[in-house]
């Protein structure tokens, strides 16, 4: 095993149960990574009900693995409770954007200093490949047979609206770029949104994007990542690196403290 | 400064908060709702003054898991709401439950079902507090009937929640949250907190501990233990076994057991039943107040009747029951309840008898009359 992963992953939750081509092991990765070098010890990890909110349970640190779109509204408690500590959620595209998009959109307006990584595979993985709010228009998944006919989130437009100090998209295709702007996005004080587009070969490959190989998959999201806002406007493009960031915005949980 | 600083006149919602205070309510996350609010507005004001922290969630879904985050990290956390607000919180109230996550959570109960009666009473939401979530768990309900006592059984509440870190449902209604009366603070009240685990113990997070009466040790997030709390059901370090059926029978066994090997510590019955009683009336809640003056007024006229008021509803002290049946042969049982009879359900149940129900629907409590007309002469 990987020093790293020796250090910091629960092994009663190994091996992951995710499926082979998956990005999500990717994302631990980085993870780990990032923790390991700015202090692993301060870290608490929520997520909610999804093949991404599982993440973290194989993270070694306390960990709450929450309800069906609620982790936001947990981790806002468990920061108030605890300010001093970063906390981490992981959420899907279903998880974050569906169920428990009112939670994201009120986070983001009180600017409270989490760190939200929404993995975003175009699907709801774990249920088995029905549509999520971010399923592209005219996409055949298990509910939409005919193609689908709803026009999907762009997160991080949403969050930046609602007012979260910092935006960013990346995807497991960089794992290097991945891991520099999650860094980023857990030392930003304030509400951090940090989509990452990852594929789901299996639920979301042949589909989406018309073929399940995890190589061509991993390949194709590499290319469709683009840092030019003009380019991000042709079809199936998404602008990654950083897209919104204010410092100095003040966090909520700070000001909470205070009070007390 | 008042003649008796410790001696106040207090609404219903206004004693709960009270409660709340002295009972070291860390954390506040609520949603306003009528007859709820006014609990949410004390704690607004003075929980920041107390070093806790109050947030207006975005609604009651946010509330209740807002509350279970902070739990984690190491405060006692409340919410307070009403029927349609209760509803929403029910999937989060299991989590609780599976997770032994303690809590406090304030229904003042007002009629339904969905949005009903924002500002008449009912007692309407006693299966709901019992049985509101999908699944098996035990839960504790308690159910004041003054204001006097939104104080004490509130930190009665916080109290059961810490010793077996569990969701505790405080059942008020729109009578009791809004009757101004006569409350008095108590000078030292008892405070629990969860038990932490002793130093150099190799330390499960849901391991029923013998020296701690069954109930796990808890250590708050933070403190180096790697904690997962997962709602997926899971051993007693908490990994996932949803999909092992020993190891998930023993996880619901673990919720179960630690309540109901505590059952007297958690029991809390008032009596007034003379020896040759031969009916007697059970209630909870406001509606104890009418029924607590005609059963007086039965025994001033020579009618021998008796008074059971439960303040813990659930679990429901079925032994209690049992036993009075055999104390009490040939006594009749009468529940007036301001439902459509749900709690006497439970009295038969319990005492293997004919219970008479004495329902009543629309928002309006029994008139002690009502009540000592089904009691009858003697
Ligand atoms: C209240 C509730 N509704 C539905 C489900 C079923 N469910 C489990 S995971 C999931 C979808 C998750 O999708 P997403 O957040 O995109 O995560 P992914 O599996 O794709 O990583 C759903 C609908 C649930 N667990 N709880
Ligand atoms: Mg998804």
């Amino acid at each position: 095993m990987h020093p790293l992963a020796e250090k910091y992953l629960r092994k009663s939750a190994l091996p992951t149960m995710f499926c082979p081509g998956c990005g999500n092991g990717i994302i631990l990765n980085a993870m780990v990574r990032v923790a390991d070098k700015i202090g692993a010890d301060g870290f608490s990890y929520v997520s909610g009900i999804g093949c991404s909110s599982w993440l973290p349970v194989m993270i070694k640190a306390d960990v709450l693995h929450t309800l069906h779109g609620r982790a936001v509204a947990a981790a806002t408690g468990l920061k108030l409770a605890q300010p001093g500590r970063r906390v981490v959620v992981f959420t899907g595209d279903g998880d974050c954007l569906g169920i428990g998009g009112n939670h994201l959109i009120h986070a983001a307006r009180r600017n409270i200093d989490l760190t939200v990584i929404m993995i975003n595979n175009h699907i709801y993985g774990m249920t088995g490949g029905q549509a999520s709010p971010t399923t592209p228009l005219k996409a055949v998944t298990k509910t939409t047979p005919y193609g689908s006919d709803e026009p999907p989130f762009d997160a991080c437009t949403l969050t930046t609206a609602a007012g979260a100090s910092f935006t960013a998209r990346e995807t497991s295709s960089h794992p290097r770029r991945l891991a520099k702007t999650l860094e980023r996005a857990i030392l930003h004080t304030g509400f951090s949104f940090l989509e990452v587009m990852t594929p789901c070969p299996v639920q979301a490959g042949r589909n989406i994007y018309g073929n399940g190989d995890p190589v061509f998959l991993f390949k194709e999201f590499a290319a469709r990542a683009v840092n030019n806002p003009d380019e991000s406007s042709v079809s199936g493009c998404f602008r990654t690196g950083i897209l919104h960031c204010e410092s100095g915005k003040p966090a909520y949980s700070d000001s909470k403290s205070k009070m007390s | 400064m008042p003649a008796h600083p410790d001696i106040l006149v207090l609404q219903g919602n206004e004693a709960c908060a009270e409660g709340a205070l002295l009972a070291e309510c860390g954390f506040f996350a609520g949603y306003p709702i009528t007859p709820a609010t006014e609990i949410a507005e004390v704690m607004a004001a003075r929980l920041p003054e107390a070093g806790g922290i109050f947030i207006q969630m975005e609604d009651e879904l946010a509330s209740v898991n807002a509350m279970i985050g902070a739990a984690w990290g190491g405060l006692k956390p409340m919410t307070a709401t009403s029927g349609p607000g209760f509803c929403l919180m029910q999937e989060g109230i299991g989590y609780a439950c599976v997770t032994q996550t303690p809590g406090v959570i304030v229904n003042v109960m007002r009629g339904g079902p969905s949005t009903g009666q924002p500002t008449l009473s009912s007692q309407q939401d006693v299966y709901q507090a019992r049985y509101g979530s999908h699944g098996d768990y035990e839960i504790i309900v308690l159910a004041p009937s003054s204001a006097q006592e939104c104080l004490d059984l509130t930190i009665r509440a916080f109290n059961l929640a810490e010793r077996f870190l569990t969701p505790v449902v405080i059942l008020m209604d729109e009578i009791v949250g809004h009757t101004r009366e006569r409350v008095e603070l108590p000078a030292l009240p008892c405070i629990v907190r969860r038990v932490t685990p002793p130093k150099n113990h190799d330390y499960k997070p849901y391991e029923p501990e013998e020296a701690n009466g069954g109930v796990p040790y808890r250590a708050d997030f933070g403190e180096g233990y790697a904690i997962l709390v997962d709602g997926q059901l899971h051993n007693v370090m908490g990994d996932r076994v949803g999909h092992l059926s020993g190891p998930s029978a023993a996880c619901v066994k673990r919720i179960h057991e630690k309540i109901q090997r505590n059952l007297r510590e958690i029991e809390d019955v008032v009596c007034n039943i003379p020896d040759d009683t031969a009916r007697i009336v059970v209630s909870y809640g406001s509606v104890s107040r009418c029924a607590q003056r005609a059963v007086k007024e039965a025994q001033a006229g020579g009618v021998r009747a008796g008074h059971v008021r439960l303040r813990t509803l659930f679990p429901f002290p079925d032994a209690f029951f049992a036993s009075l049946a055999t104390r009490f042969k040939n006594a009749a049982f009468i529940v007036p309840e301001m439902n459509t009879g749900k709690i006497c359900r439970e009295v038969q149940r319990a005492t293997l008898r004919p219970v008479r129900s004495l329902p009543k629907a629309g928002g309006e409590m029994h008139t002690p009359a009502e009540i000592l007309a089904a009691i009858g002469g003697a």
